[in-house]
C-alpha cells in the first residue's frame, strides 16, 4: 500500500463526530473482509485455469484491495489514534481481524473459489446498495464507487455458477461439493454481531433482514438456472466478526504480513 | 475426463462513441456471454473501450493469400478511384 490517497471523496478536515467514531469497528470489519478476499483471489494469479480467468480473478482481487484501502484509511481516521492503513492491515493478529469466516476459506479448486465468491458477491452487492444511500457520507462515497465493481463481480460469479452447475458431470460434482462445504459460512454475513446490532439500533448500519432476502432471491434465481439445489437446514458457523476464526486465517496473515513483521517499517 | 478446448472468439472493441469497432485480438470462452466478460477483463482494463463485439472465429471467412495478385493488384493503376482531389477540413477526424 502506498501513501497516495484513493479515497473517493475528500476526507473531512474536522475530527470525526462521536456518532461517526462509533462506526470504527464496522468500517474495520468491511476493510478486513475486502482485504482477506482480495488476498485469497490474488493467490490465483499465475495459476488460473485459463489466461482469461487468471486475469479476471486478478482484476477482482484488485477491486477488493482498492476497496479495502478506502475502508482502512477511513477506519484509521475514525479511530484517531495515529494508526495508518498499513498499521491496521499489517500489524494486527488473527484474533483482531473481524472478517466473516467465509472469505478466509482456502481457494480449493475453481468451483470452491467461484462458490465462495458468489456467496460473498450476493451479500456485498446488496450491502453496498444500502450503504450508498446510508447516513454516513464517507461510507456512502466508498460504496458508490465500489458498487459498480460489485455489480460486475456478481455478474461474473453468477454466470460461472450457472455454467458449472449446468455444465459437465465433473463441473457439477465439484460445484455441488463446494456448495456443501461453504454453505455453513453463508449465514454469518447477515447475522449481526453485537457490535453491528448496536450500530443498527442507532441507524448507522443497514438492516440485514432486507439484505438477506435480496441475497436469497438472487441465489434462488441463479441456482435454478444452474439446476442446483439451495441447501436447507444447514447449521451456520459464525465467529469471524468477533475474532474467532478458522485455522486458515493465521496462515493467510503469516504470508500477507511477512514483510512488515520481518522488516518493521519497511517501505519501497 | 474429456479434454475439450473452448472455442476461439475474435474480439472487436469500439474505443469511443461514433468510431467503428476494431479488431483487438482473440480469446477462448465457453459461450458468447463469457466471451464478452473475458474480453472485458482482457482488453478493456485500461479504458480502451465503450462497446465490445465478439464473433466466434469459425464464423470468420477469410480471403486466400494466394489470390492477392488477382484480388488487389488490378486496382494499382486506377488512381481515378481515389477521392484524393478533395481537401478534407481539419475538423473532420478519423477519415
Amino acid at each position: 500500500m502506498m501513501t497516495d490517497s484513493t479515497m473517493p471523496a475528500q476526507a473531512p478536515a474536522a475530527a470525526p463526530s462521536e456518532t461517526q467514531a462509533q462506526l470504527f469497528p464496522f468500517v474495520l470489519q468491511l476493510a478486513d473482509t475486502s482485504l482477506i478476499l482480495a488476498h485469497r483471489l490474488s493467490e490465483w494469479c499465475g495459476h488460473g485455469p485459463i489466461l482469461e480467468q487468471d486475469l479476471a480473478m486478478a482484476n477482482i482481487a484488485l477491486d477488493f484491495l482498492g476497496e479495502a484501502r478506502s475502508y482502512y484509511q477511513y477506519a484509521a481516521e475514525l479511530e484517531g489514534k495515529g494508526r495508518t492503513e498499513d498499521d491496521l492491515a499489517y500489524l494486527r493478529s488473527a484474533v483482531e481481524y473481524r472478517n466473516p469466516l467465509l472469505v478466509e476459506q482456502p481457494n480449493g479448486d475453481f468451483a470452491v473459489t467461484i462458490v465462495r465468491q458468489f456467496i460473498y458477491d450476493c451479500f456485498h452487492y446488496h450491502l453496498l446498495l444500502q450503504l450508498k444511500s446510508g447516513p454516513d457520507a464517507q461510507l456512502a462515497a466508498i460504496a458508490e464507487k465500489s458498487v459498480k465493481e460489485a455489480a460486475y463481480h456478481i455478474k461474473w460469479s453468477s454466470e460461472w455458477v450457472i455454467r458449472l452447475g449446468d455444465g459437465t458431470e465433473e463441473s457439477r460434482r465439484r460445484v455441488e461439493k463446494a456448495i456443501g462445504n461453504l454453505w455453513r459460512y453463508s449465514g454469518e454475513l447477515t447475522t449481526p454481531s453485537a457490535t453491528e446490532q448496536a450500530l443498527q439500533a442507532a441507524g448507522l448500519v443497514p438492516d440485514y433482514a432486507a439484505i438477506q432476502q435480496q441475497m436469497a432471491a438472487h441465489i434462488a434465481r441463479v441456482f435454478e438456472e444452474a439446476t442446483l439445489a439451495v441447501p436447507e437446514g444447514v447449521f451456520m458457523q459464525k465467529g469471524g466478526k468477533d475474532g474467532r476464526h478458522t485455522e486458515h486465517l493465521g496462515y493467510l496473515l503469516a504470508e500477507l504480513q511477512y514483510m512488515q513483521r520481518t522488516y518493521p517499517g519497511l517501505e519501497w | 475426463m474429456t479434454q475439450k478446448e473452448w472455442p476461439l472468439w475474435e474480439v472487436f472493441i469500439r474505443s469511443k462513441q461514433g468510431l467503428d469497432h476494431k479488431h483487438v485480438g482473440s480469446l477462448h470462452a465457453a459461450d458468447a456471454e463469457m466471451a464478452i466478460q473475458n474480453a472485458r477483463d482482457v482488453y478493456t482494463r485500461r479504458l480502451e473501450g465503450v462497446s465490445i463485439w465478439v464473433v466466434e472465429s469459425t464464423n470468420v471467412h477469410a480471403s486466400n493469400p494466394d489470390d492477392a495478385a488477382a484480388f488487389y493488384e488490378p486496382a494499382n493503376d486506377k488512381i481515378y478511384r481515389h477521392p484524393t482531389f478533395y481537401q478534407v477540413p481539419d475538423s473532420i477526424k478519423h477519415m
